[in-house]
């Protein structure tokens, strides 16, 4: 992000523990600014809440920024509330007052999401807090430009230097590993008012800025305005007229340009640039306009529009960092909806890399996400889409999950990086192709996936089947689980997102094999439904074989040539398939192969197929 | 003071794309159109969104039958200037059992005419989302609210529960017993509009300018006596003052403002010095202090 201007309208996110002085601060920001109507603040003169020890006549600051009766009730804030306000420079500034209690940190993120200011209040009285931490993380992860960390309440220690100084110290490293953009520390009085408006006469040692000055600056991070990027919202007919609508955000389009349609690839030209107030040769960031191509290509809602000679290739897996909103805990391997502007695809969680401990800042293992944990995934969605990296483009970098039965909002997610087919990675055609090497072969590539319990007969099967194979003049290899755990995946145990990964490996491993014309035989337990269908998706059609070797659990136990049931019953194995971890068996396999027949039975049909 | 033209561009792109993303991701939208400023700019941004195109939804106007008789006129002029699909619902159970702001408290009126006729109208037709002229500057609650906001069965609004709503990634998914309602200039200020309507030269009802109308005075409001139904008081005699109205809708609910401002530069400058929030020259809100929060869970917009 680079690039700075002026933005006409610039939001403002106020944040912080519960209690240290946000809507007091706020309230005292609007009224000070005159923004406030007269009858309003006469209310807040008028009326107090149970409790309230705020002076007859005196304004009670919190009373114009809390709206909902049952905040009110329990003197809390439950969700942001939006005040507008105008700079001395003209701009509109857009106040998104969050809540501070921490099982109100889901709105916080909300509030977050499109701030380009926030200030972080503190109280200095009860020093840095979780929620302060956690603000200020969330502040971060969400890319607000600068961040102004407010300690309040100064006049309750004689408006002390050593005690800012004390409280700064306290900060220091937390903002030190947080890779914020641009930070500031302030020292105020938002119940007195120095530092807010206006600079008092109480903190005579500090020079800095005060609030409103801070929040002035321009000095904004912006999106990278290099990648032209036009999601298509909504099909505009009328007559023979055929506009795709939509906002241009992140660059420049004119008339005249060839543009890609993504991720259909189909290219096409600006022909016109139609809008209400007439014909466009010039569109900028953030206008809103019908685009009409030259030839009229197929476009639908969803597509995205980016310059032929700068287009992102698009996904379908992507490392993002993620808060979690649910209710309800985030769930591995389930599918949700992924939405990104108006494109939308089903999409899972493949891996949970990790969840940030938001007071140390340390990555903690985990297995789930709870409401208003943060942590990083890497997600795979059905259909490829064209998201880029959160750190270049807040608005094309972002996307919601969507739960599928309730249909709420659960995650916010902000892409990391895209894991295949990145944009930096241009597939290369070569004109000695698959199809090439496997004739030079005398064969068709092709893999044959086996799945199975521990102990089904697998491998024995596969090694029987290669045997014949290299007998009859194949190229064949074998692909075995627990030789590749001896090295290629030797980093990976037997957790549900290990067995995730290990498939996802193995599955490109034998795409390659496959692609240099061998026949491949994969041998792996991959007890998981959604990991097999993955690896299945890499293939086309025909090509990926799968074979499920059903052996009673009984049966394996018994072979148990590893001795791993052995193990697994004397609980040395939490994560033994069929005992510890569910064997989810193939729906719609291929091939299903009885393990109580004879080797030499299963070996025929397989060599069927095989050869 | 002026809101500058970068800011309304901005304020109107938003606004635009909120629009677009309602006829798309809904099965059957509707507008409300109240026939006051804000609905004016509504309209006209809903033009702007889909040009060439006409709009692609009906207009909806909840008649409770007390409006002004110019709104009526002026209403049904836009309807016919826009060539625009307007569907009129008036709560005929509420008018059949003789409800009216002078036989009922203003919130049992408010709530059987306006809240009740809405939700009528809403399940009569089948529409899953209702686009409002709201904003947050207006009102405590409306501060709060989504852009998208989610209405549970019965059309309630569950403020405690509302569904996260992070950048410009809009979900507009709904299960079946649930509605949207849509604000597109949630974010816009009452200057913001004044200035909206100016800049485009939107036309907007004359009763914003102000013309010798006959008032009664009740308390320190002023009402216009707009028909022969306004219960007049002993041979109470309504006098001709210069008046004008900053917000509209039923007549003997809406209080007047005395003003000389004729065009809209005048309407702009007086509206930039007067420090009273807009809703304070309603009768409605005034009843209870959380009374909006009250009404707009229990189905109101």
């Amino acid at each position: 992000m680079a690039t700075p201007k002026v933005k006409p309208v610039i939001r403002l996110l106020t944040c912080g523990s519960v209690d240290d002085g946000k809507s007091t601060l706020i309230g005292r920001l609007l009224v000070e600014t005159d923004s406030i109507p007269h009858d309003t603040v006469a209310t807040a003169r008028s009326v107090r809440r149970g409790g309230s020890t705020i002076a007859a006549g005196e304004i009670d600051f919190s009373l114009l920024t809390d709206g909902l009766e049952a905040e009110r009730e329990q003197g809390i804030t439950i969700d942001v509330a939006y005040r507008s306000m105008t700079l001395l420079n003209g701009s509109r500034l857009i106040i998104a007052d969050a809540p501070g209690h921490e099982q109100y940190t889901r709105n916080m993120a909300v509030a977050a999401s499109r701030s380009d200011v926030a200030l972080v209040l503190l109280d200095a009285a009860r020093g840095v807090r979780p929620q302060t931490l956690r603000h200020l993380t969330i502040c971060a992860l969400m890319g607000v430009s600068r961040v102004a960390i407010v300690i309040n309440k100064l006049d309750m220690f004689d408006y002390s230097k050593e005690k800012f100084a004390e409280i700064s110290a306290q900060i220091a490293p937390a903002v030190a590993r947080l890779n914020l953009n641009e930070h500031a520390i302030i020292p105020v009085s938002a119940l007195v008012g120095d530092n807010v408006v206006f600079k008092g006469e109480n903190m005579n040692w500090y020079t800095g800025p005060t609030l409103l000055e801070y929040i002035q600056n321009q000095d904004l991070a912006e999106d990278s305005m290099t990648s032209p990027h036009f999601g298509i919202q909504y099909i505009s007919r009328v007559d023979t007229f055929r506009g795709l609508a939509g906002t241009l955000v992140n660059g420049k389009f004119n008339v005249g340009d060839e543009v890609v349609i993504l991720p259909s690839k189909k290219r096409a030209t600006i022909s016109k640039m139609v809008t209400f107030d007439g014909e466009l040769v010039t569109a900028g960031h953030e206008q809103t306009l019908n685009i009409v191509l030259e030839p009229e290509v197929d476009a639908a809602r969803g597509d995205v529009l980016h310059l032929a000679s700068n287009a992102k290739q698009p996904a379908d897996r992507f490392t993002a960092n993620i808060v979690w909103l649910g209710e309800s805990d985030l769930i591995h391997s389930r599918s949700y909806i992924l939405i990104s502007g108006s494109t939308s695809t089903p999409a899972i969680v493949t891996t949970i890399k990790h969840k940030v401990n938001i007071e140390s800042g340390e990555h903690d293992s985990a297995r789930t996400l709870k409401m208003n944990e943060i942590g990083t995934i890497e997600i795979a969605t059905d259909s490829p889409i064209a998201l880029s990296n959160y750190s270049d483009s807040r608005e094309t970098g972002n996307f919601i999950l969507v739960d599928r039965a309730t249909l709420n909002t659960v995650g916010a997610g902000m892409v990391v990086h895209a894991l295949r087919r990145s944009e930096n990675v241009t597939e290369q055609a070569y004109e000695i192709d698959a199809e090439k090497r496997a004739a030079q072969k005398g064969q068709v590539g092709k893999v044959l996936w086996f799945t199975g319990l521990s102990g089904s007969g697998k491998s024995t099967i596969a090694n029987e089947v290669a045997k014949e194979l290299y007998a009859l003049g194949r190229h064949v290899y074998v692909l075995d689980g627990d030789n590749l755990r001896l090295g290629l995946n030797k980093d990976l145990g037997f957790a549900k997102e290990d067995r995730a990964e290990n498939v996802r490996r193995v599955s490109e491993v034998a795409k390659l094999m496959m692609d240099a014309g061998l026949i491949v035989i994969v041998a792996l337990v991959s007890p998981f439904r959604v990991d097999r269908d993955q690896a299945r998706e890499l293939f086309a059609k025909g090509k990926f074989i799968e074979v499920w070797v059903n052996t009673p659990a009984e049966l394996c136990a018994q072979r148990d040539p590893k001795g791993l049931y052995k193990k697994a019953a004397a609980g040395d194995l939490p994560n033994m398939t069929g005992i510890g971890q569910e064997y989810e068996a193939p729906l719609s396999a291929e091939v299903k192969l009885d393990g109580t027949l004879e080797l030499k039975v299963n070996t025929e049909i397989i060599l069927e197929i095989a050869k | 003071m002026q809101s500058s033209p970068q800011i309304l561009k901005a304020l109107e792109n938003e606004s635009i794309e909120i629009l677009r993303e309602t006829a798309a991701g809904f099965a059957k939208p509707v507008m409300l159109y109240s026939i006051g400023k804000d609905s004016s700019v509504l309209l006209h941004l809903a033009r702007k969104a889909f040009y060439p195109a006409p709009i692609p939804f009906p207009l909806l106007h909840i008649d409770t039958t007390w409006k002004f008789k110019e709104m009526i006129s002026f209403r049904d002029e836009i309807a016919a200037k826009y060539g625009l699909d307007l569907i009129v619902h008036t709560n005929q159970d509420g008018v059949k059992e003789g409800v009216t702001p002078f036989t009922r408290g203003i919130s049992e009126y408010t709530r059987i005419m306006k809240t009740v006729g809405l939700r009528q109208a809403l399940d009569k037709y089948g529409f899953d989302a209702a686009i409002g002229g709201s904003r947050r500057d207006e009102e405590k609650s409306r501060a709060k609210e989504r852009i998208f906001s989610v209405r549970e069965a019965g059309h309630r609004w569950n403020p405690r529960e509302q569904r996260p709503e992070l950048w410009r990634t809009y979900n507009t998914r709904l299960r079946p017993d649930q509605s949207m309602r849509v604000f597109p200039i949630s974010d816009w200020t009452e200057l913001d509009v004044w200035n909206y309507i100016s800049l485009n030269e939107i036309p907007i009802n004359p009763l914003y300018f102000a013309k010798e109308r006959p008032v009664v005075w009740r308390g320190d409001q002023m009402l216009m006596v707009d028909d022969e139904r306004f219960p007049l008081i002993n041979g109470e005699v309504p006098e001709n003052r210069l008046i004008r109205f900053r917000t509209l809708g039923c007549y003997p609910l809406t209080a007047a403002v005395e003003s000389t401002a004729t065009t809209i530069s005048e309407v702009l400058e007086e509206v930039s010095e007067v420090k009273l929030s807009e809703r304070a020259t309603r009768l409605i809100d005034g009843d209870k202090e959380d009374s909006m929060e009250k009404k707009k869970t229990e189905g109101y917009f």
